[in-house]
């Protein structure tokens, strides 16, 4: 490199020695402009465009990262919500189901009590109603054989028993007899 | 250029990075310079290749001539550098979504990049950011006009003379000491630097001239240095493996194709690397910004 300095001096304007680390006026003016303006664009343009930038990003993101959770959170809620108002309505349906079934068989019972009472009336009256004709049955039997009998008798005996308490007299001592006969069947 | 002091065990972890980063920093420019070296003189008992002189670095001027703005190549592709690098990102910001694109999430990348893995990594997340803007002027524009070291037709890094560099430095410079006046006042600045505490005091007729010497000077001074050497050292390694792929392919006749061939291949392997050394380059000095802003802060 020392030959080569050597070589060029003369031809050239190169300084020498310390000369080189002092620079002429107008490199250092030129020098000074080129790095004024960067420094400027930079300062005043370049990075402020970008610190706004990513503070917007930043900005973007964290807004972003919260709604998410917010969102997260009312979901979280909604479910939470829905799973109560789920379990309620399952609570309900079933105390609504255990009440119509106890209603129910309320209901059952009730007819049911209703039903063996009705029976037992038609019962009784069906009773009540045999024995009255039974009863007039057994009058207007009695009455017909009677007169059969008074008939018959008066036929086979004649006038002699025309006379009317003699008839009844004998027409019930014939039944009495007639009444013990089947009695004693029986 | 261990100019600190200091043992790099004793300090916290920021630090010692940082001293790795200086270190590997360091090797890397010697292997460079020593190749650079190596080759040129191989390449001069060659004869006919075009050696690169350092007057590539100060071409004529093309206006203004004389005034103090004069103007030549290295600066017209500076002046262009700015102008790209400044509608680009303009165009970026004004272009700026919620939902970025393909080219406003690299260019998010490159900005958080300096926020997030410089700043605030070095200076902690509540200190960082009045210095975010300052931090990121640094990097993105030492990376534009390291960049145009590989572009063709540009072909030169407006960094590679002094004058960019050592405004940035100065940059930096003003930067750590108004973060220190900032954070303990004038005199307690000046104590905390110059008069570290615990230890006692006859050692301070020592320390106070490295700490002056340290702080003031070779820190400006390194920064200035490393960049520039960076991107020189690259123009010429670059210029001499494109000149001497030309002379074996074109003027050397064809039994040096094969030559020719290793050489074109070390020409497209360093045009990488010189992209690389472009963006850290950039990382370095803005880290190394952060750290003299943070050892300014926490001085005790």
């Amino acid at each position: 490199m020392i030959d080569a300095t050597v070589i060029a001096a003369g031809e050239g304007n190169a300084p020498e020695g310390v000369m080189m680390f002092v620079p002429p006026l107008e490199e250092v003016v030129w020098s000074a402009l080129a790095l004024v303006v960067i420094a400027l664009v930079f300062w005043k343009k370049v990075l402020p465009a970008f610190t706004r930038i990513l503070d917007e990003r930043a900005e973007l993101i964290q807004g972003g990262i919260a709604k998410a959770e917010t969102a997260q959170a009312e979901a979280q809620e909604a479910l939470e919500e829905y799973t109560r108002q789920l379990a309620e309505a399952r609570a309900e349906a079933g105390r609504i189901r255990e009440a119509a079934r106890a209603e129910g068989a309320t209901i059952i019972e009730e007819l049911r009590t209703k039903a063996s009472q009705d029976a037992a009336r038609i019962l009784e009256n069906a009773q009540r109603q045999i024995e009255a004709e039974q009863q007039q049955a057994s009058q207007a039997l009695r009455a017909e054989v009677g007169s059969l009998a008074t008939e018959l008798a008066s036929r086979i005996v004649g006038e002699a028993l025309a006379d009317s308490a003699r008839q009844s007299r004998v027409i019930d001592r014939f039944l009495d007899e007639l009444e013990s006969t089947t009695v004693d069947r029986t | 250029m261990g100019y600190d002091f200091r043992d790099p065990h004793q300090l916290g972890p920021t630090t010692r990075c940082l001293w790795r980063a200086r270190a590997a920093d360091d090797l890397g420019e010697c292997a460079l310079i020593t190749a650079a070296t190596d080759l040129l003189l191989a390449a001069g008992e060659g004869g006919g290749i075009h050696i690169p002189t350092m007057d590539e670095f100060f071409p004529p001027a093309i206006a203004f001539e004389g005034t103090i703005f004069e103007f030549n190549r290295v600066t017209f592709v500076r002046i262009l550098a700015t102008v790209v690098l400044c509608v680009v990102f303009w165009i970026l910001a004004n272009r700026a979504r919620l939902v970025p694109g393909r080219a406003q999430s690299i260019a998010e990348m490159g900005l958080d990049f300096v926020r997030v893995n410089i700043a605030e990594e070095v200076l902690g997340k509540n200190h960082a950011r009045p210095y975010v803007p300052l931090l990121t002027t640094m990097f993105f524009a030492i990376f534009a006009l390291n960049i145009t070291g590989v572009l063709p037709l540009l072909n030169i890094s407006s960094n590679s003379v002094v004058a960019v560099p050592l405004l940035l430095a100065v940059a930096s410079f003003v930067a750590f000491i108004v973060a220190g006046i900032r954070a303990h006042g004038v005199f307690g600045y000046v104590r905390t630097t110059l008069f570290p505490s615990g230890v006692p005091w006859p050692l301070y007729f020592i320390l106070a001239p490295i700490e002056v010497l340290s702080t003031f000077i070779l820190r400006p001074a390194t920064l200035t240095i490393r960049l520039m050497s960076n991107m020189l050292a690259g123009h010429l390694l670059l210029v001499l493996f494109f000149a001497m792929t030309h002379y074996f392919f074109v003027e050397a006749g064809p039994a040096f194709a094969a030559v020719g061939v290793v050489t074109f291949g070390a020409s497209i392997a360093f045009t990488v690397f010189e992209i690389f050394i472009s963006a850290l380059q950039a990382y370095i000095f803005t880290l190394l910004t952060a750290v003299y802003i943070n050892l300014s802060q926490e001085a005790h």
